[in-house]
């Protein structure tokens, strides 16, 4: 482990902490942008997959990990966004504007479930963004004319500057450009007044409150900026599965959202694309389960939401840090090798108060 | 509505009020968890549906008649409460409460998941003394099982007030979730306490499961469904209050039978969800409020 003192404020706020981490995340972009030259397709095509996981867990993980709020209903702000985009694209909308739009008008409406839910305690936006889900579903497959209901809505090739994006390749590439946009915009997020906020609201509100932080602007902004970003990633996913149903995304779709931010790793960035790297070789795992068990058992319907579930509960309890916790403790056990002592890493518990008036 | 005969009309408000007290019931038990440990539970439908399911195997697999069925199913789940409690709550304590939230997601998924692998997936019926002729009054029939559940709901609800209110025991619950540390310090022994709290919230799901099992067919996904509308039932009532857990499960039962047959069957359930909206526009706090952020 490498100490740096710092010495004035620009140091503090710099996005990378010393040269050896810009070497690193330089070695990691240039190896893929050289990396689809090398791979053969179905590699370029599941990388391609990640980029959007990631994006849409950068949203995720701005609210959960970030904010402190649960929302069980992010798959409908996937849909909005792969719809939006899709049909705004497929009526002569030039792709740049549409995309943003389609971010936006997730956004938009993450913002109107935001102020109402988000007036009372964290439970309610749970509750009201699931609902939201349900609502989100039955619009899509009853407004048959606009989004083609349970028949399907081909999402036309995506074309821009009268360059076609179709191929695996090129897609790669305009996946690539975006998530590192968006891994730019959220780390700048977090080390602003506005991040810090977040941070703040999460580990107390009490307290945040305390200092003149504003709870209900800053936990609509968060959910507003996370239904942004994972609308802006469904409106990838939508050309990268080419054909929209509503059975997309329905609450399987939420729970693989939820698990990558619990299994990346709650509060870090890291956590976020070692999240999406798990549950991008996730069906992979699966289906090497399925070999080992007996064939009763592997045949049986609901593997996947027990595997799901199960494994969002481990981690929870098991390790709440995630694999960028677990891959931190194994760093610092190697840098500080016969001094490290496990308890350096013990939680702190917190006892129950309530903020109920009785 | 005037286009809707009398008959009609009354049938529907009485399958409204029995499904709405079905909501307001499975709400009961997650409500009397929040108010002990501030914890929520998400799995309180999905450990509704385990109890319909014990009941069910109870009666057709060991064949027992319908008391002894009751009475073991409510015992089995308390005893299964107590587990869950022992087994992944209690680590949990001290833990932020989105973290527990996440925790029970992750648990009714499980939960539902292991239910389809041993019963299937298929609908099953289960029957009871009850189970008879409906009741005729003029244009409108009334089934027992409709009726029993609004009294066994009301019945619940006075016990679970009396008991929250004036024994000792409830009054230890209120403390421990008004402040743990503190009331761990005054001798109250905040960990059987929680645990007692969970037995008592599964009983109260066995309660729920006994009544919704003869109303409605038993499937694994049944508790997702009841369980999200019972959470829809706590928030628009007021979320934290026994007597709002009810009133807005009544709300909504009535509002989805209304629009159901309205749009003939379509929208009854998107409707409930909607209305959770529009109520948290309007009325965060409920229709009965308990939440009041402390001033700081």
């Amino acid at each position: 482990m490498r100490f740096v003192l710092k010495t004035n404020y620009t140091q503090d706020i710099n996005l990378f902490l010393h040269n050896g981490q810009r070497f690193w995340y330089g070695l990691l972009i240039a190896a893929l942008i050289v990396a689809p030259f090398f791979l053969e397709n179905f590699y370029v095509g599941e990388l391609t997959y990640l980029f959007i996981w990631v994006i849409a867990g950068a949203g995720l993980m701005l609210l959960i990990g970030y904010t402190g709020l649960v929302s069980m209903g992010h798959a409908a702000f996937m849909a909005i966004g792969a719809y939006a985009h899709a049909v705004l694209f497929k009526l002569g909308v030039p792709f740049l504007p549409s995309l943003l739009m389609a971010a936006l008008i997730s956004g938009l409406l993450g913002a109107i479930i935001g102020v109402a839910a988000l007036r009372m305690t964290g439970i309610y936006l749970a509750v009201a963004t699931i609902s939201f889900a349900f609502i989100i579903e039955k619009v899509i497959s009853a407004w048959r004319p606009v989004t083609g209901g349970h028949r399907g809505f081909i999402v036309p090739e995506p074309v821009m500057f009268g360059l076609d994006f179709g191929s695996d390749l090129a897609f790669y590439f305009l996946c690539l450009v975006v998530v590192i946009a968006v891994m730019l915009v959220v780390m700048n997020l977090l080390r602003s007044p506005t991040g810090r906020a977040m941070v703040a609201v999460r580990d107390s509100e009490i307290s945040a409150q305390a200092m003149g932080v504003n709870l209900v602007q800053t936990k609509t902004l968060a959910f507003t900026l996370s239904a942004a970003f994972t609308g802006l990633a469904g409106a990838l996913y939508s050309h990268k599965i080419g054909m929209l149903f509503p059975e997309n995304f329905t609450i399987i779709l939420s729970i693989k959202l939820l698990m990558l931010v619990v299994v990346g790793g709650l509060g870090s960035v890291h956590g976020i694309v070692f999240g999406a790297v798990f549950i991008s070789i996730l069906p992979q795992l699966i289906a090497i389960l399925r070999d080992f068990l007996p064939t009763w058992l592997a045949q049986r319907r609901g593997l996947e939401p027990l595997v799901f579930g199960a494994i969002l509960m481990f981690f929870l309890m098991f390790e709440p840090l995630g694999l960028y916790g677990r891959w931190v403790k194994i760093r610092s056990y190697f840098t500080q090798f016969p001094l490290y002592r496990k308890s350096t890493f013990k939680r702190q518990k917190s006892y129950l108060r309530t903020e109920r008036v009785h | 509505m005037d286009f809707i005969s009398l008959g009609t009309f009354v049938q529907l408000l009485v399958t409204g009020i029995s499904h709405g007290c079905l909501y307001g019931l499975v709400a009961l038990g997650f409500v009397l968890i929040y108010k002990a440990t501030e914890m929520v539970n998400f799995a309180q439908g999905d450990i509704m549906m385990w109890g319909a399911f014990i009941a069910f195997t109870l009666a057709s697999y060991f064949g027992l008649s319908y008391l002894p069925v009751v009475i073991l199913t409510i015992f089995v789940m308390a005893l299964f409460g107590l587990l869950l409690e022992r087994t992944i709550i209690r680590p949990m304590i001290g833990e932020p409460p989105f973290a527990v939230l996440m925790l029970t997601i992750g648990l009714g998924f499980v939960l539902r998941a292991i239910a389809g692998m041993i019963w299937g997936h298929d609908e099953k019926e289960f029957d009871t003394p009850y189970s008879i002729d409906p009741l005729i009054l003029g244009q409108v029939s009334l089934d027992y099982e409709q009726l029993v559940v609004v009294g066994c709901t009301i019945l619940l609800c006075l016990a679970l007030y009396v008991f929250l209110r004036f024994t000792r025991f409830g009054i230890a619950m209120q403390a421990a979730s008004q402040n743990q540390l503190a009331a761990a310090y005054v001798g109250i022994p905040v960990k059987n306490v929680v645990a007692i709290t969970w037995c008592l919230s599964t009983a109260i799901a066995a309660v729920a499961a006994l009544l919704v099992a003869p109303l409605q067919l038993i499937y694994p996904g049944i508790g997702f469904v009841v369980g999200i509308k019972a959470f829809v039932a706590a928030i628009v009532g007021g979320f934290g209050s026994l007597a709002g857990a009810l009133i807005g499960g009544i709300c909504i039962g009535i509002v989805e039978q209304f629009v159901g047959y309205a749009f003939e069957g379509a929208y009854g359930e998107t409707s409930v969800y909607v209305l959770l909206l529009l109520m948290l526009l309007v009325r965060p706090q409920g229709l009965i409020a308990t939440l009041q952020r402390k001033k700081v």
